[in-house]
């Protein structure tokens, strides 16, 4: 937002570009539960676009980027967060973008040391290099602190009024949001990817480690951020919804998993991801008893739904809570 | 003027915008197109697209947990 703005200022006509990876973290996640309802619902690009008063193009990127999360040649950062491999790609797609769209060099709001892995000085001209941008890459909070790009070089802008911030405080950053009268803005301290989260990344994993591959699609990413993710078995898991907001969300997945529910009590609706044996389910069926109101009662009712329709009900007695080990929880 | 019509239930925000946004560009200017979502977040996010883009929201509809927006595509 700062970093177009301070280009904006010189007369430069901006449009900003979102790529949508299928991690991106957004309120409309957490809209799923019924327990963030009153959290704001927002797009925070189009916020930015909107507030800015510039074109927002959002970008499908889904498929291309899991051959960045998949073999990051630069690593994976603290959890499975693959940032430079990340911003690499991403600033290359900018580039193809605005050669397609006529448009002549890139801005974005990087800061020197900002970010441990993919803002330092040694990464920021890695980015650049390999990601074909070479000097059309300018980074209008920082420029001051980098070597001069095309456009500063050809005068397009103007470097004096460029900027010289490093470090991870935001306090320049801030201050530049006072000067021009910006008062609200979202994740002053990163968080937007679901890569960058410890759990997240662990039922990634788990995910991978129980497929035998890396492969994935956007639902396998999606169903990872809704619900509770609990394995018994390395051939199944469950997908335990928490309340009625996901249960609603996790309805949609009942073609493409067996789906589980407690029919003698209330309870909640349980996806079954994997190749569960007949023995299996009914392992399965006692851990949804579990999460219903009959977790007390001897025995409970458990309707199971096959992908083709078909449609049964056993009878199963509840697992008691102290019988779950912790492991089970991923 | 052609009336068509975008599915995007059970899509997660920011999809059902850049499958709106796709839609949107294979449309001539005057065309209205009905975009049907589960995720209640588009009734903020697609006029808030439409606004930044030049379109117009004829109408939101919010009904038992879906939403729907109709919108004109602009010049």
């Amino acid at each position: 937002m700062l970093a177009a703005k301070t280009v904006m200022e010189q007369g430069i006509h901006v449009e900003g570009i979102n790529f949508f990876t299928g991690f991106c973290v957004e309120g409309h996640t957490h809209a799923i539960r019924e327990k963030d309802k009153a959290k704001p619902k927002r797009n925070n690009s189009l916020w930015v676009a909107e507030q800015l008063g510039i074109k927002l193009h959002i970008v499908d990127v889904i498929e291309e980027y899991k051959n960045v999360l998949i073999n990051p040649k630069h690593g994976y950062g603290q959890h499975m967060n693959p940032c430079l491999d990340c911003k690499i790609f991403m600033v290359n797609k900018a580039k193809q973008w605005i050669a397609e769209n006529d448009f002549d060099f890139i801005i974005t709001g990087e800061v020197i040391g900002q970010r441990p892995m993919s803002q330092r000085k040694a990464t920021m001209p890695i980015v650049a290099k390999e990601s074909g941008a070479d000097d059309l890459l300018l980074r209008p909070l920082c420029a001051k602190n980098l070597p001069a790009t095309l456009p500063e070089r050809e005068g397009w802008v103007d470097r004096e009024k460029l900027h010289d911030i490093t470090g991870r405080s935001r306090k320049p950053q801030m201050a530049m949001a006072e000067q021009f009268g910006i008062d609200e803005y979202s994740q002053p301290a990163g968080g937007c990817c679901f890569l960058t989260d410890k759990n997240y990344s662990a039922k990634l994993v788990d995910l991978w480690k129980a497929r035998d591959n890396k492969n994935y699609e956007l639902d396998d990413v999606m169903l990872l951020k809704v619900g509770r993710h609990i394995r018994p078995q390395p051939n199944f898991k469950l997908i335990v919804a928490r309340e009625e907001g996901e249960g609603r969300f996790l309805q949609g997945y009942k073609k493409d998993y067996i789906s589980m529910a407690c029919v003698s009590h209330s309870g909640p609706l349980v996806l079954i991801d994997g190749s569960p044996s007949a023995e299996d389910l009914y392992l399965a069926a006692s851990i949804t008893a579990r999460f219903g109101q009959g977790r007390d009662a001897e025995q409970v009712d458990i309707s199971i739904l096959s992908k083709d329709g078909s449609e049964r009900t056993i009878q199963v007695a509840p697992m008691k809570t102290e019988a779950m080990p912790k492991e089970w929880y991923i | 003027m052609i009336k068509e019509t975008l599915n995007a239930r059970r899509l997660l925000c920011p999809l059902p915008v850049i499958r709106t946004q796709d839609k949107v560009k294979q449309l001539q200017a005057g065309d209205r197109l009905e975009v049907i979502c589960t995720d209640p977040g588009v009734m903020q996010d697609i006029p808030a697209w439409c606004r930044i883009n030049g379109h117009k929201v004829l109408e939101t509809i919010s009904g038992d947990h879906e939403y729907i927006i109709i919108l004109e595509v602009g010049a």
